[in-house]
Formats: structure tokens, sequence, C-alpha cells
């Protein structure tokens, strides 16, 4: 496998926006060109990520490469799916030895809709959806058998979501944040039972751009090099009916193909939207206790449905380059109830 | 290429407007089935799935790859869902190529596919955006300018579609999966059908059909063992280019010239028309087969239009193209683009039945996409490259 490093990232993420779609990713794809000091007629490779449900119309994609610019022609794919796969097809690319660079981008606007209610029509279209069940009620279904499998409290949720918003302070791209204590969390009534507002995302619009760089020239790039040491994903059976919703087998996969568990992890960045999926995640990944667990307050702080898995990987990466650890994970999922899941580890230099 | 890559397996499904005797993962796993039967293998033995198709709002279930999962046997696999609009079904097949290329596995089974009688293309492609504009004029629509810009510019006689035409849907005859099978077509036939688009006809335009199709990809120690020989992947690429600017020439992309000219080196081409034995290539509307002959390089410029007047493209030309009926008679948007590819490496495994050309080695797949703004192609061979 060729050496990747993620030379520079950059994200926006607001509650809501009033730019559409490419206004918001514009200003974000020139960041992390201009931060990778990479013209961008050296780029080899662009991949994209965005749904086009969300924007409420076909073809999401295109508007946005016209806007990112491609004259002359360039190489470029799209998937419909989170960033995060964008980065895996850009990361296959280059390790067929046709580029050494790609510039990854994603975006997704959750405000212009109710997202929990547009999520319901990812299910069963013949007998499911019709019923309109949406992803806060599916995933209060989670929440509770897995506080009954694992003998957890919603306390334990309530602390998960006070840590989580206490980490977001720091961070400049969350858009819920503050300081709160999980006993008061714990008196507000409830959403979707077992789960309260704090337990569910904070839907967020915005956009993430990535330029990932293959060996040597990477190093000279930055100061610190963050390499991709790991990268797989895997998915679940979609029927909730089907699987035991308390687990992630998936996530479980991916983690063992990326090798997460062949050394110490200093800390991870876990796409999980609710706070209890955050706990099944870290059984799934094999994290302990000890493993500090999305210091940037994480999908939890800033659901940017589309760009979010992106963004762990990126600011797992932008701590490394920081200096702050050597070996982190970093994870994306997709679908409900954790159905999809991707997971890179990074080391940095 | 880093690796080589085999198509050992192929399957498509009937196409038809409404096959309403399956549902979607029905109608998936009829593709797969089929593909994994022709390289006598099960779900077991595929260790990613790469799927594509066109717009979600095509059939109204948003990412429905997720809830296709279990029915494509991709359980605890990986699974990746490409969307590049009408290109897709090509891109995804490139996908799944890169992922044998690069070493990453061993064996893949990528698919394309739409239900499009879940929902309507027409109401798919136009629902009325925010911040902009709706066209409400479907593909044909957007399509046609570029067509009389393009009889403008060539000079070509007016019914150089309707003969375009009149071959694909005689090749359809031959083709069990094909969607339109129109028995007693003739030139005055499609000459008399309605205009819906000037100058497009309706026997001139494809339809809208409900159908998917499969490939098993493997690296070449497996490939070789296939029980049919294997297809050799010669080459692939892809390009795209904005939807438009200022002095872009829509009728004859660069971005699908370079595509070409980058397909042709890997594949050690010099001479494409010579070199390659037949194509299939994405033709939704009868006169863009003489003008991406143009573009990628069969014809010269303004002369793509000859190759049909003179029988060239025909199957028993010297270059046939869309041996099928190609997407004038079978298209299932998402699917289009792997059909062209699946359809060519049947040529080259003489697998094509009634539509085979005799002693096919090397064929090419296409596809295209956007306002004519994205391409995918690959190059597909007898013998090893």
């Amino acid at each position: 496998m060729r050496d990747v490093a993620i030379v520079s990232f950059a994200q926006s993420n607001a509650a809501r926006e009033d730019r559409n779609e490419v206004e918001i990713l514009l200003p974000v794809v020139k960041a992390a060109v201009a931060d990778s000091k990479l013209e961008r007629s050296e780029i080899g490779f662009t991949c994209s990520g965005s749904s086009d449900f969300l924007q409420g119309q076909p073809f999401a994609f295109v508007m946005a490469l016209d806007g990112v610019g491609a004259w002359p022609p360039i190489k470029e794919s799209h998937v419909e799916m989170d960033g995060a796969w964008a980065l895996y097809e850009a990361w296959v690319k280059i390790q067929t030895g046709e580029v050494d660079s790609a510039l990854v981008y994603a975006f997704g606007k959750t405000s212009s809709g109710d997202l929990a209610e547009v999520q319901a029509l990812q299910l069963d279209p013949y007998c499911a959806t019709q019923l309109w069940p949406d992803a806060d009620s599916i995933a209060g279904i989670q929440a509770r058998l897995y506080l009954e499998r694992s003998g957890r409290s919603e306390r334990d949720l309530a602390e998960v979501a006070a840590r989580s918003l206490r980490d977001a302070q720091s961070n400049p791209h969350a858009v819920a944040k503050g300081d709160f204590d999980a006993a008061k969390l714990l008196a507000e009534p409830y959403r979707s039972t077992p789960l309260r507002d704090h337990d569910c995302p904070a839907n967020s619009d915005g956009a993430t751009a990535m330029v990932v760089v293959a060996g040597e020239r990477a190093k000279a790039l930055c100061d610190r090099p963050v390499w991709i040491r790991g990268f797989d994903h895997r998915i679940d059976p979609p029927a909730l009916g089907a699987r035991d919703l308390t687990r992630a087998p998936s996530a479980e996969i991916a983690a063992g193909r990326a090798g997460v568990g062949d050394a110490a992890v200093d800390f991870a960045e876990l796409s999980a939207p609710y706070t209890h999926q955050e706990l099944i995640l870290r059984e799934a990944l094999g994290l302990g206790d000890e493993v500090r667990v999305n210091p940037s307050g994480g999908t939890l702080c800033a659901h940017t449905m589309m760009s979010c898995g992106l963004n762990r990987i990126g600011d797992a990466a932008r701590r490394l380059a920081e200096g702050d650890g050597d070996r982190a994970v970093a994870h994306a999922s997709q679908g409900h109830c954790l159905q999809q899941n991707l997971v890179c580890v990074l080391e940095g230099e | 290429m880093a690796n080589l890559c085999g198509v050992v397996g192929i399957g498509q499904t009937k196409y038809d407007a409404k096959r309403i005797d399956v549902s979607m993962p029905g109608l998936v796993r009829e593709a797969a089935l089929r593909a994994l039967e022709d390289a006598d293998l099960d779900f077991s033995d595929i260790d990613a799935v790469v799927i594509g198709k066109a717009p979600d709002t095509f059939e109204g279930v948003m990412l429905p790859e997720n809830y296709l999962a279990d029915a494509l046997g991709a359980t605890g696999k990986p699974l990746l869902r490409v969307h590049t609009a009408g290109s897709v079904g090509g891109s995804t097949a490139n996908v799944a190529i890169s992922l044998i290329t690069a070493g990453i596995h061993d064996r893949v089974l990528t698919l394309s596919w739409e239900k499009q009688s879940e929902s309507n293309a027409m109401w798919g492609l136009t629902v009325s955006p925010p911040f902009s504009v709706a066209v409400v004029a479907g593909a044909g629509g957007f399509f046609a300018p570029l067509i009389r810009s393009y009889i403008r510019r060539s000079g070509a006689p007016e019914d150089t579609g309707i003969r375009t035409a009149l071959k694909d849907r005689q090749n359809a005859l031959k083709n069990p999966y094909a969607h339109l099978r129109i028995e007693d077509v003739d030139f005055d036939k499609i000459a008399s059908s309605p205009m819906l688009w000037d100058p497009i006809r309706y026997l001139e335009s494809c339809p809208s059909s409900d159908g998917a199709c499969a490939m098993v990809l493997a690296r070449e120690e497996l490939a070789e063992k296939a029980p049919t020989p294997a297809a050799w992947v010669h080459g692939m690429s892809m390009r795209s280019e904005p939807t438009q600017f200022p002095g872009r020439d829509s009728v004859n992309p660069v971005a699908g010239q370079l595509a070409a000219r980058d397909l042709y080196r890997q594949a050690g081409i010099t001479n494409p028309r010579q070199e390659i034995d037949c194509a299939e290539i994405y033709v939704p509307f009868s006169w863009f087969e003489a003008m991406w002959m143009e573009n990628l390089g069969f014809a010269p410029e303004n002369e793509g239009w000859k190759m049909v007047y003179e029988g060239a493209t025909a199957l028993d030309g010297d270059f046939p193209v869309n041996m099928s009926g190609g997407v004038l008679s079978s298209n299932a948007i998402g699917a289009s683009g792997m059909i062209r590819y699946a359809e060519a490496a049947m040529q080259v495994r003489g697998q094509a039945g009634e539509h085979q050309v005799e002693g096919a080695r090397k064929a090419m797949g296409h596809a295209y996409g956007g306002g004519s703004q994205y391409f995918s192609m690959c190059l597909l061979g007898k013998d090893k490259p």
C-alpha cells in the first residue's frame, strides 16, 4: 500500500445557513487547497460526497462541481455517501498509482427540511417509509435496547452529552456547546424515550474539504504529515428487526481490518449522532475507557449530514498534526442505527 | 495498470417499462445472481460491492443501497455507492475495477440499476429546486439544441438520426434483454413518429426502463480460472468538465476527447477505428451516435454522420456500434453505462448471441452524463493487455 497523508483540511458548520450549498462549499475548498500548498492543477483527482435528497433536487453534486471548477477537464468522481467514503475512493485511486494526490469534499444542508423526517426515506420503501418513522424515534428504540442489554443508564448517556458539549467549547466549528452537568440534563423532558434533546444530534449546514498526498511529496508539504495507516468500511443489513441493534458488527469488522487494536490509541473521533451510539461504537472498536473520545465534541455537536464523517477524520488529523497524540482512530457512519461504518487509523509522522 | 482485472461474470435483467413482478431488492438480485452464475461463484466469493444509480429521486428512496445491502450479499462487506449522473453505470464499474487493480480486493461485484416505474423520471429531473429555476424539459429538451448545433456545423443529412434509430431498433430484436423490441420497425415508422423535441422524434429517443446490470470482476490469477474466458480490462478513464461557461463546446466536449485519448494511451491504441472491433456507446437520442463517433476519434470532426450513412456502425459494418440496441432500446438510467461495458465484455467473451460481432477481440464501453460533461470509458479485450 502507498503511504497517503492528509495535508490540509477545512470545514464549515452552522446551525442554519442562508447561503446555498455551493456558496458554503467554495470558501472551504479554497482554504483546503491553499493550505495544501499545491496548485489546483497539481491535484490529480477530485472526489466528493453529497445527497440529492438532502438538497431536494437531482444532481446536487453537478452544481457543486461547476462552482469548484473543472477546467481544463479533470479526473473526478462522486459518491452518494458521506465524504469519508469519497476520501476512501480517492485513497483507492492513489493506490492504483494513477494519481499521487486528491481533493476530497462534501457538503450537506440539513436545515432545508426536517432532517429526522427526511431520513425516514432511507427505510424500506414498501413497508416502513409509509409509517414515516423519524430518525430520532428509531434511535430511541436502539437506545432502549442498548441500555437494557448493557446495564448502562440514562445518566451514562447524559455524561456523554455533557462531556461532548464541554469539549465542543474549544472547537469553533461545533454548533452545540456549553458547560452542562449531567444531573441538569437529566431533568429535561424526553424527545424520544430514553433519549432527551441532548442525546440527539445538533443538525447543521456545512461543507468540508481535504487534500491528500502520497509519499515523499506529503513530507515536503507539511511539518508533521498525518498518515492513513488503516482504512476499511463495512455494512450491516438494513432491516431494523434483522440485526442486533445494540451492537455494530460492521464497525467491529472495519476496526479489525483497519488495525485499530494493533497499537495504542491516543484518541478517537467517532461519528455518533446519538449519545448511546458512542458507547456502542466504543465497544465495537475495542476502545478502552482510557481512550479519549471526540475531543472536538463530535457529530453530536455538529451533525452536518454527508460531511460529518469526513469531519471526524479531518478533526483527528488536525489534532495529530498539531502534535496532540501520535495515533488516532477516526470513524464515519451512515444509515439508521449505525448500519454502515468506516474506520480510518491515522498516525502522525 | 498495477494489477490486471478481468470481467468473469455478467448478468442483466430483462429491461421493461414496469417490472412490477419484482421489488427493488428483487430487481438488483436478479442481475447479481445471473452475474454470479455466469462466473460460477456465489455471494460468499465476493469481497466488496460497488453499486451505482442515477438520482435517488427516480425511486424516491434516499441512499437506497443501504436498503439493498443484504439483497446484494453485502452484509459484513464494503459497499460503495457511486453517482456521477448518466455516466454513473460506467464510473461505478471504473471504481470497482480500481479496487482490483489497486490490489485491495480479489473479487468485486459491481452493479448499476434504476427502477424508473417507482417514480417518474421527468418529475425526478425537474423538481422545483430551492435557489434556482426548474427547467421542466427533461433530458431531451436539454440535448435537442446540441443536436441542432451539430447539424448546422456538420451539414449532416436530416435523416441521420432516423437511420441510427432504425439500426439500433433492428439490433434490439436480436437482444433478448432489450426493453423496446419493435418487430415492424422501419424507416417510415420512425420518421412518422411524433416530434418530441425538434429534431428528436419519439422513436429516436430512449425509453424509461426498469432494470439492473451486474458484473463480477476478479484479479488476474482468479480471472484466469473463469469458466467462460474473462474479458480483460485494457484501460479505463473518466473526465469531467463544468456544465456551462463561455466558449464551452458542448457538442464535442473536451472532457470526452481527453478521456478517449487517455483510454487509448493506456490500451496502446494508436488507430482506434482500426484497432477496436466494436463499441457500445451511450446514445440516448439517435443523433448522439454521429456526435460521439467524432468526439471519440473514430471519425474526423463533422464526419461522424458518414459512418451512420455508410453503414459502418451497423452490425455487419466495419465498426459496429450498439450491437445490443443500445440506450435507445433499454434505458434503466443508472444501469445504462454499465450495460455498455457489460455488452462490450460479452462481445470479446463471445457471449453476445445473435448480436455477436464475429471475432471481436477489442471492444469499447462508453457512458456520459450531466450536460454532456461527465465521461467514463473502458476498453475490454479477449487477450490480456
